[in-house]
């Protein structure tokens, strides 16, 4: 029992950090149909930042913690408001040459935070907290994990909220609709096509910074690591869809612990299970049909 | 004469890089309902489109003497150009009433005339707009553009696979909306054209073949079955 207790909180704190990127990842192509390959850039670069933050003030106080979380977010933010703006604004429409640039990015970024960083992992401190654990049912929890579930739901209510109560939300789940009816009504969409690149820059950043907790180290190559379970998600959830995404990472995180823990084959169930739901639903669990 | 207050001279479009608008010239009066007509596929739809800037476009379009037609769509719409899309286009997931908040551009739009005129959609203000009929989401397209202080209208065949009660219902609203400002009126129905129209332009294969007024134009059924292809009553008989 205290076992699949065990799988089951870390498969959740593992959905956490895969919405985390997905909500982005989701909202950029509902949106904007871009495929954003560069988004783990944004995880990496985040972590990065609040890892100096740590490392210079201190590593074991909650309050450079939670500074680190917020400079992690803000520089996530950043970057991507800028990729948005310097490279991706030029091409909407075109998705081969979107494709091309972010994955160019990607590889770009990844050469320059292994100059910057060099590219052995670094491995992170936090408040003492986070180092121990729980007992639930049994089972020791490790306490990131209910670091990171508890920042998800956060972040998922908080960007519910934003879509649903403000003029922004409003025009972003109308340009996932209909884009050029957006632009119909007198409305400058691509303001919100750069807000939706820094929202979705802002939660990866976050994640990047609770993903150095939960693996215990920082590497240039974190955010390619966890961005293609990011993109399984983003597509078994449905594309464009937020609630799908948060469906998805529970599902693929959890199915992936308790795979890997019985059989090894963790990363074989999960693109099993992507090759299912492409077949039967190929809309994804909450996406729209075409 | 007055000015007109849209101008289009040698108007072409494209889309995928197939031509949709060969060459078009024409002029929108100041005041009234300019109705765009022609058989289907000759390019109408595509004209609309191409003078707000959804369709990549060359040529010279002035809306009251400025040059519009290297403004984006948003931009052309804000210099007051409402548009009712073919098909309605409404926000499906969105409510009636988070449709009509979207549209509001104006620091004072006109809720209590779009209240007036469709008081079925205040009722339905919470439904979402895709659960609607087609009449009432030609309402909510309608309501839309009502809200601003528009200098121009576009409205893209407003009564297409509406019940003949709700043809009616949606002439109506026309007529309210062409006395706030002057419509371009793309439409097949000739009795809503008749009740409404006093000019038009006439499209075939994406050139203009006739303008002048419509009424002139409905009277004479063998130019009407010339340039539109369609039978009136008084030439069928």
């Amino acid at each position: 029992m205290s076992t699949i207790v065990l799988l089951l909180i870390t498969g959740l704190g593992l959905g956490a950090l895969y919405f985390l990127v997905a909500s982005g990842l989701s909202l950029i192509y509902g949106l904007m149909g871009v495929l954003n390959f560069a988004h783990g850039s944004f995880l990496t670069l985040g972590a990065f930042a609040g890892w100096e933050v740590a490392r210079r003030l201190g590593a074991d106080s909650w309050a450079v913690f939670g500074l680190a979380l917020v400079v992690g977010a803000g520089v996530g933010a950043a970057f991507a408001a800028l990729t948005e703006l310097l490279l991706v604004r030029r091409l909407y429409e075109r998705h081969i040459e979107q494709v091309l640039v972010t994955v160019g990015l990607a590889l770009a970024t990844v050469a320059l935070f292994e100059g910057a960083w060099g590219s052995d992992p670094e491995f992170i401190e936090g408040p003492a907290w986070l180092r121990g654990t729980t007992d639930v049912a049994g089972a020791p929890v490790p306490n990131d994990r209910f670091l990171a579930i508890g920042a998800a739901v956060l972040v998922l209510v908080g960007i519910v909220l934003f879509l649903r109560y403000t003029r922004f939300g409003l025009i972003i789940r109308a340009g996932v609709e209909n884009r050029a009816m957006v632009t119909a009504l007198g409305i400058d969409v691509r303001k919100a096509f750069t807000l939706v690149f820094a929202v979705g820059g802002a939660a990866a950043g976050l994640g990047g910074v609770l993903a150095s907790q939960y693996f215990g180290y920082v590497s240039p190559h974190l955010g390619a690591q966890l961005l293609i379970f990011a993109f399984i998600v983003t597509v078994i959830g449905g594309l464009g869809s937020l609630t799908g995404a948060a469906v998805a990472a529970v599902l693929v995180a959890v199915l992936q612990q308790f795979a890997n823990y019985y059989w090894g084959y963790g990363d074989l169930v999960v693109v099993l299970l992507l090759a299912l739901v492409l077949l039967v639903r190929p809309s994804g669990l909450l996406g729209r049909r075409a | 004469m007055t000015e007109p207050i849209l101008r289009v001279t040698n108007l072409r479009a494209t889309v995928a890089g197939q031509q949709v608008v060969e060459d078009v010239t024409f002029d929108v009066p100041a005041t009234g309902v300019t109705a765009v007509l022609g058989r289907n596929g000759v390019g109408k739809t595509s004209t609309l489109k191409a003078l707000l800037g959804l369709y990549a476009r060359t040529g010279e379009v002035t809306l009251a003497g400025e040059r519009i037609d290297r403004l984006s769509t948003d931009r052309i719409v804000r210099r007051g150009v409402g548009y009712v899309p073919e098909d309605r286009e409404v926000f499906a997931g969105l409510t009636v009433a988070e449709n009509l908040r979207l549209a509001e551009r104006d620091a004072a739009p006109r809720r209590e005339l779009v209240a007036d005129l469709f008081p079925d959609l205040v009722k339905r203000s919470a439904q979402r707009a895709g659960t609607l009929s087609g009449g009432q989401q030609q309402m909510v397209s309608l309501a839309r553009a009502l809200l601003n202080d528009n200098r121009l209208l576009l409205v893209d065949e407003p009564t297409k696979g509406l019940a003949p009660k709700i043809v009616g219902e949606v002439a109506t609203a026309l007529a309210e909306a062409a006395a706030t400002a002057p419509v371009l009126l793309v439409e097949q129905n000739l009795e809503v054209i008749e009740r409404l129209a006093t000019t038009v332009v006439v499209i075939d294969a994406g050139r203009v073949v006739h303008t002048g007024d419509a009424a002139e134009l409905l009277d004479d059924p063998d130019r009407i079955q010339r340039l539109l292809g369609v039978h009136t009553s008084e030439n069928a008989a």
